[in-house]
């Protein structure tokens, strides 16, 4: 066997003058095959890809034949409730970050990354795209049962794009804030907690039903929490309804907490591993 | 600094709240040996290694692996090193090709070397056939062998194994055995904690006992051994009585009397004269003592004089408690 011996050797004083690639491109560097195995995991995870991929779609039909015909919106109940799903199941989806994540922090492999120099940051951000390509999926699977069963946006390719983008920067979000999730649980089912957490958010929101019809001391939560802004401009964007400031606190939110929630992993991160 | 030494700390000392884990270790490993870290649970092993390994920062003391500081040196150590813990630290839902291919590339291979290392590794470590399989339907002892194959991936000059064959079935022990065994003569050093006295003796080169967050005794298992006796006297007696009646006499020299067995064993020089008194004193009636034996003493030996408690019996395998916890935040 060639190799058998050790390549880094060392004679004499320690090699100070050595090049060591530079932290942040190493975590560049790392980041695709972090990626390509978080994307391998989720896709031999039968239980994730079913969740993530057949619960929005049930959630759809649910919301659209046995809610629908109760709930009067103005429009048709599927044009009203499609951009609320796909939210729902890109926090759900993207929140399940959370238990990956969890499960690398308690089992050995962690250990094994560190001992190479893996950095954190290529870690989690494997994870993260593993969500985004997951969520994007199952985007893509919601939106074609949609046409299927009636939904018939007015967007036109801009809009599509916009929409597109503010969804994206929202799972995008969401799947940092559920690393930072994963960092702090001890646990993959506590993790699992979060999710379930998560998923409740865009409920008391105009995802589902207007916030005029909820009692008059929820309007100030519905109309202030994250997910009423983005709900509001993908509708605007997909059926051509006017918006107000809405993008903009969106956006707003989306960047706020995707900021907040690297920070604090890499917080969270260098805690956990001390 | 000694630069004939791949692994040395000084004064290393860690505590987890108010539970000392470790109160000043003392370690030094010559290059291209392999080094026993031998210790009950709860000794302070991993947290040891975890340390030597730039895992976790020491309170107080140094320590220098490779010839550079594990704190400030801390990346340049990690390219000359690899830690295989006792969690197994592949993949399973990836086959052992994907978890050591990805592995290469994180340590910087191309994608064709990672792919040539992986194959060469599984080859070696005698998985080449289930490497296309997902690793969550391989035995645990293949697991095992394929955490050593991953790391070796890197090409480091010291590994650090904690506790490779706590949980694995004599089979599996002895095919993990051969493969550090191997690791030894290809010239990397070897650094290894483990609660089986057999293990330390049949692989390390020299061994340092820790316990209770101290090294209370370190050489070579011969000298160890030579250490606490040269010689052992084992006493097989006729009955019950008779054990009672010898063991009284022995008192705290008595070392694993067993009253099931109705036997007992006690140092000696091994010198005719010494065995001679020695059974005069404990059995004046020459009837309590059916059989004898002397022979050298044993790591056990070794062991119970040091610690004070019998090493734990192989059979405590699976058990994964105290010092597997990583982070101890429940005492």
């Amino acid at each position: 066997m060639s190799d058998n011996g050790p390549a880094g050797s060392w004679t004499g004083p320690a090699p100070t003058g050595a090049a060591l690639p530079i932290p942040a491109l190493a975590a560049l560097a790392q980041w695709p095959v972090m990626a390509g195995r978080s994307l391998r995991l989720t896709r031999r995870n039968l239980e994730a890809i079913l969740t993530s991929l057949l619960l929005p779609v049930l959630l759809l039909l649910l919301f659209v034949y046995l809610f629908g015909g109760a709930i009067q919106t103005g429009t048709r109940y599927v044009t009203y409730v499609v951009p609320g799903v796909l939210l729902l199941s890109a926090a759900f989806g993207a929140s399940m970050t959370a238990v990956s994540v969890t499960g690398d922090m308690t089992g050995g492999i962690m250990d094994r990354f560190r001992s190479m120099d893996v950095a954190g940051a290529s870690v989690l951000a494997g994870h993260v795209a593993a969500s985004m390509v997951r969520n994007l999926a199952a985007t893509v699977l919601v939106f074609g049962v949609a046409f299927a069963i009636g939904f018939r946006p007015s967007a036109g390719p801009l809009d599509w794009l916009a929409a597109a983008g503010v969804l994206l920067l929202f799972i995008l979000a969401i799947s940092w804030l559920s690393a930072a999730f994963g960092l702090l649980a001890r646990s993959p089912e506590a993790a699992g907690g979060f999710t379930f957490l998560v998923s409740f958010l865009p409920y008391p929101s105009s995802a589902f039903v207007p916030v005029e019809t909820m009692p008059a001391w929820l309007h100030g939560v519905a109309e202030n929490q994250p997910v009423t802004p983005v709900i509001e401009t993908l509708r605007g964007l997909l059926l051509g309804l006017p918006m107000g400031t809405s993008p903009v606190r969106a956006v707003a939110w989306c960047l706020g907490i995707l900021v907040a929630s690297v920070a604090v992993s890499g917080v969270l991160f260098r805690l956990r591993t001390a | 600094m000694r630069h004939d030494l791949a692994v040395e700390a000084t004064g290393l000392e860690k505590s987890y709240g108010r539970v000392r884990v470790l109160a000043g270790v003392d370690l030094g490993v010559a290059r291209g040996s392999v080094f026993g870290l031998l210790g009950p649970n709860g000794a302070g092993k991993t947290t040891a290694v975890r340390i030597l390994a730039t895992l976790i920062r020491a309170d107080a003391g140094q320590a220098r692996v490779a010839g550079l500081d594990v704190v400030a040196d801390r990346r340049r150590v990690r390219r000359h090193i690899s830690l295989t813990g006792q969690f197994a630290a592949v993949d399973e839902l990836q086959t052992g090709q994907e978890n050591l291919r990805m592995l290469g590339r994180l340590a910087g291979l191309s994608g064709r070397r990672a792919r040539h290392r992986a194959v060469e590794l599984l080859e070696r470590f005698d998985l080449a056939k289930a490497g296309h399989r997902r690793v969550a339907t391989w035995s645990g002892g293949m697991r095992r062998r394929l955490d050593l194959a991953a790391s070796l991936v890197g090409h480091p000059s010291v590994v650090f194994l904690d506790e490779p064959t706590t949980g694995l079935d004599p089979r599996s022990r002895q095919a993990v055995w051969r493969e550090v065994a191997g690791l030894a003569s290809s010239g990397v050093t070897v650094f290894l904690t483990t609660q089986y006295l057999e293990e330390a003796d049949r692989l390390a080169d020299r061994i340092a006992v820790l316990d209770g967050g101290r090294v209370v005794a370190d050489g070579t298992s011969a000298q160890l051994k030579r250490q606490v006796a040269g010689q052992r006297l084992d006493l097989v007696l006729a009955d019950t009585s008779a054990f009672e009646d010898v063991a009284g006499r022995l008192g705290g020299r008595a070392v694993q009397p067993d009253r099931d067995r109705l036997t007992v064993a006690v140092a000696t020089d091994g010198s005719a004269a010494q065995v001679r008194a020695l059974l005069d004193e404990v059995d004046p009636a020459r009837r309590a003592v059916d059989r004898f034996a002397v022979h050298s003493a044993t790591l056990d030996d070794v062991f119970l004089a040091l610690t004070g408690r019998p090493a734990p019996p192989p059979d405590l395998d699976d058990e994964r408690d105290d010092e597997h916890e990583k982070e101890p935040a429940h005492v």
